[in-house]
């Protein structure tokens, strides 16, 4: 007997819950995003249906008290919808959601910057925003992985959730110049950018002179940054010579990785080198 | 500096309400996941420009007007908008949205600064009209998902979706 009420109980739950499942129209609470579906309205004769929502717009002659089947392409764009059926002077009304497809099918990929300096604290930053086959955002939790891989096979890796449909996060540059690949990944779909990682400022920049007839010779070593990536030719190195209060200066460009110049040869005068805001040794020049 | 944005906002209601009916917007103080630091100026000229999207949008479903959208709506979202109003004129209908209460909050303003997305719990009537005819008017409480992108001067929407939750 218990058992026959505990049944009579279940039975009840469950039309219950049935019942929850559709709206007052007979409509499911949520249909996913280019699914089909059928309605069954009550009644009889012919009305008019309109489905309306901010993504789409639908209105259909219907038979009462027939199935009337919506085919797969009918609802695509995930949103809130108001269905109403007019029927002669009457009309009734329900409402219901068009839910994105659960599996995502494109990302749009943020990332930033394509081209930084190395050894930059959280200097490359990349968001995602994930989005079905219909372009329907996923609001619902999904994982996302984040990667960045340098071209010597060093690879960072983030692993996040999204939240609202959306992602992101940040990596350090690399010590090592090159062309960096960055991925984001959400299931089996990837999208990818390049980040391009540059030499940064020179630094520990030194140069020598030696007398090179009735001139000095001015020459550097070899200008790197401090992660000793090569900074690139082309960089220019400026020599300042001050010799009893007037100041001469040559800007010079790096060629094949130093600096080189011919200044006039004064006993006493000061030399300096500098590339941008990065000042080198000085030499007090007594030949 | 929330409270100044909660006060604008005040502001922002009087304003609407010379519209048709008074709307009630509500910011709560942003969830924002991500390391960039919100200012205040980005935050409310994100939602005065999508409060002013709302008026396009309304606007632009009423009278089947496309070119309304141009202002707030980009990418996507305006396509599949342009794609409704034409169903909704190839149908003979019109629907207005009235607009009553928008719940504000920002929840995520990407690191680089180019995107930014909020929820809104908002409350509005749907009118349909078949050939200027009514045939159903419906209050409807629903919580949209808005992800917008700064342009030349103002913010516009990319993604306007109503979630299920």
């Amino acid at each position: 007997m218990r058992f026959v009420v505990l049944l009579a109980v279940l039975a009840v739950a469950s039309m219950d819950n049935a019942l929850a499942q559709v709206d007052s129209l007979g409509f499911p609470r949520t249909v996913q995003a280019g699914s089909a579906f059928s309605v069954q309205f009550e009644g009889n004769g012919q009305g008019t249906l309109y489905i309306v929502g901010p993504g789409q717009v639908l209105k259909r002659d219907v038979r009462l008290g027939e199935t009337t089947y919506f085919s797969a392409s009918s609802l695509c764009n995930a949103g809130h919808y108001l269905a109403v059926l007019s029927a002669g002077s009457s009309s009734s009304k329900g409402e219901f959601d068009v839910l994105p497809a659960s599996k995502p099918a494109d990302v749009s990929f943020l990332a930033k910057p394509s081209r930084l300096p190395v050894g930059l604290r959280n200097g490359i930053t990349g968001a995602v925003y994930v989005f079905d086959g219909y372009h329907n955002l996923i609001a619902s939790p999904m994982p996302v992985q984040f990667e960045l891989a340098n071209p010597s096979g060093g690879t960072q890796t983030r692993s996040t959730v999204t939240r609202y449909g959306a992602a992101w996060t940040e990596f350090d540059s690399t010590p090592q110049q090159g062309v960096d690949k960055f991925l984001a990944r959400i299931g089996d779909i990837t999208s990818s950018r390049i980040v391009r990682q540059v030499p940064g400022d020179p630094c520990g920049l030194k140069m020598s002179a030696t007398q090179a007839g009735e001139k000095l010779h001015l020459v550097t070593e070899p200008v790197r940054d401090c992660s000793g990536n090569s900074v690139p030719d082309g960089t220019i190195v400026t020599f300042t010579q001050t010799y009893r209060g007037a100041q001469s200066t040559v800007d010079v460009p790096l060629k094949r990785g130093i600096a080189e110049v011919e200044m006039p040869s004064h006993a006493g005068a000061t030399i300096s080198v500098a590339s941008g805001v990065v000042l080198g040794n000085q030499i007090q020049w007594e030949r | 500096m929330l409270r100044s944005v909660v006060v604008l906002f005040a502001v922002a209601m009087t304003s609407f309400s010379t519209g048709f009916a008074q709307v009630a917007v509500h910011v709560t103080p942003p969830d924002v996941n991500g390391t960039r630091t919100l200012q205040e100026q980005t935050a409310t000229a994100a939602i005065r420009d999508y409060l002013e999207a709302w008026q396009s949008f309304k606007t632009a479903l009423e009278q089947n007007r496309i070119d309304v959208l141009d202002q707030d709506f980009i990418g996507t979202e305006k396509d599949k908008l342009i794609q409704t109003i034409q169903e909704q004129d190839a149908a003979g209908i019109r629907t207005t949205y009235q607009d009553r209460v928008h719940d504000i909050q920002i929840v995520f303003y990407s690191p680089d600064g180019l995107s930014l997305e909020l929820t809104d719990n908002a409350e509005y009537d749907v009118q349909v009209l078949d050939h200027s005819k009514s045939v159903g008017t419906q209050r409807v409480r629903t919580r949209y998902i808005v992800v917008m992108t700064p342009a030349e001067t103002r913010w516009r929407v990319r993604v306007f979706e109503a979630v299920n939750e």
